[in-house]
């Protein structure tokens, strides 16, 4: 995962906050206020939905999409379902299969897929929880398309040259997930332990699997 | 990497009229910063009213963005993520009738005057 800030092992991970934003009200923070109180008000939402709505969203990591990735890994079938009806596949596995159609593209020696929204933020976020804030930059959403890879080398993945790279701009009815290659030397690993190599960065496609 | 810049310049398509300023790609543009952040708690409060509008059929994702690009270009470039968001939310309920351009007002000058962001 890029990084502009160093994470010692074992320290939870966390990022900072952008300043004067919790702690000023902006006229945006107080319309947020506002606007919440009177669909309150109104008995069109209730506090308690929108605190669950909070956690229910803090719960969704990438974790749950690396499992998705190592179950793909391991079991040759649910791979070809999850390639032919990513939704689908999500339900087999008892996950949520989310309010948008998914579209799995997968990894091979030949293809590398990379996944952007050049309109505006969209990303399978019932699976992998919020994007980071690059992903919604201006110079991700104009550059991925025509150059991506200068932009994978910025991220320091460096393709060999006879690897095409195929873009996918995701729409907000539609959502793309990369399935990373499987790195070489896992034959003896569990679907748990691969899980864990895999990164939210490798599901955008903007990094690949490193070896164990 | 200013030679990924230039080559971007060299490719940068004919930008027609019908180009409008959310629509980013194939632009020139700068290296990409691997920026990211904690989301602060009234940025997920965001998220949770659209996700629990849309729910309710209140608004569409649709129409978040059509008011997001409605924004006009210096207000898009400006405004952070979730004060666009935000800002589509509340144009959207007023187009829709769930909440009035006056109601809102009294409300944001209420939320200002009590000074806190509960």
């Amino acid at each position: 995962m890029p990084h502009d800030h160093q994470h010692s092992p074992g320290a939870p991970h966390r990022h900072p906050q952008r300043p004067d934003q919790d702690d000023t009200l902006t006229y945006w923070r107080a319309m947020e206020v506002a606007v919440r109180g009177l669909l309150i008000d109104k008995g069109l939402v209730t506090a308690d939905e929108v605190r669950r709505q909070v956690e229910d969203m803090d719960s969704r990591t990438p974790l749950q999409g690396a499992r998705v990735v190592a179950r793909a890994w391991t079991d040759a079938d649910f791979r070809a379902r999850l390639l032919a009806d990513g939704n689908a596949a999500l339900e087999i596995m008892g996950i949520d299969r989310g309010p948008y159609k998914l579209v799995v593209v997968e990894n091979t020696e030949k293809v590398h897929n990379l996944i952007v929204c050049t309109l505006c933020s969209c990303y399978p976020r019932w699976l992998l929880g919020l994007p980071p804030d690059w992903y919604k930059s201006r110079n991700y959403r104009s550059r991925a398309v025509n150059e991506p890879r200068a932009v994978l080398r910025e991220f320091g993945t460096e393709l060999a040259g006879d690897v095409a790279v195929r873009v996918h701009d995701s729409t907000a009815d539609m959502r793309y997930l990369v399935l990373p290659r499987r790195p070489a030397g896992t034959e003896h690993l569990s679907e748990a332990q691969l899980a864990a190599l895999v990164t939210r960065d490798t599901m955008i496609g903007v990094a690949v699997v490193g070896a164990p | 990497m200013g030679k990924s810049l230039s080559a971007a310049k060299d490719a940068e398509p004919i930008i027609g009229a019908m180009r409008s300023h959310h629509d980013l790609g194939g632009l020139a543009a700068e290296r990409v910063q691997p920026t990211e952040h904690d989301y602060a708690l009234w940025e997920k409060r965001v998220d949770a009213l659209l996700v629990l509008l849309t729910k309710k059929g209140l608004m569409t994702v649709d129409e978040l963005r059509r008011n997001i690009e409605a924004l006009g270009p210096q207000a898009y470039d400006t405004m952070s993520y979730y004060e666009r968001w935000i800002s589509s939310i509340a144009n959207t309920l007023i187009q829709r009738g769930v909440i009035t351009i006056d109601e809102l007002g009294r409300r944001i000058a209420d939320v200002q005057a009590r000074g806190d962001g509960r």
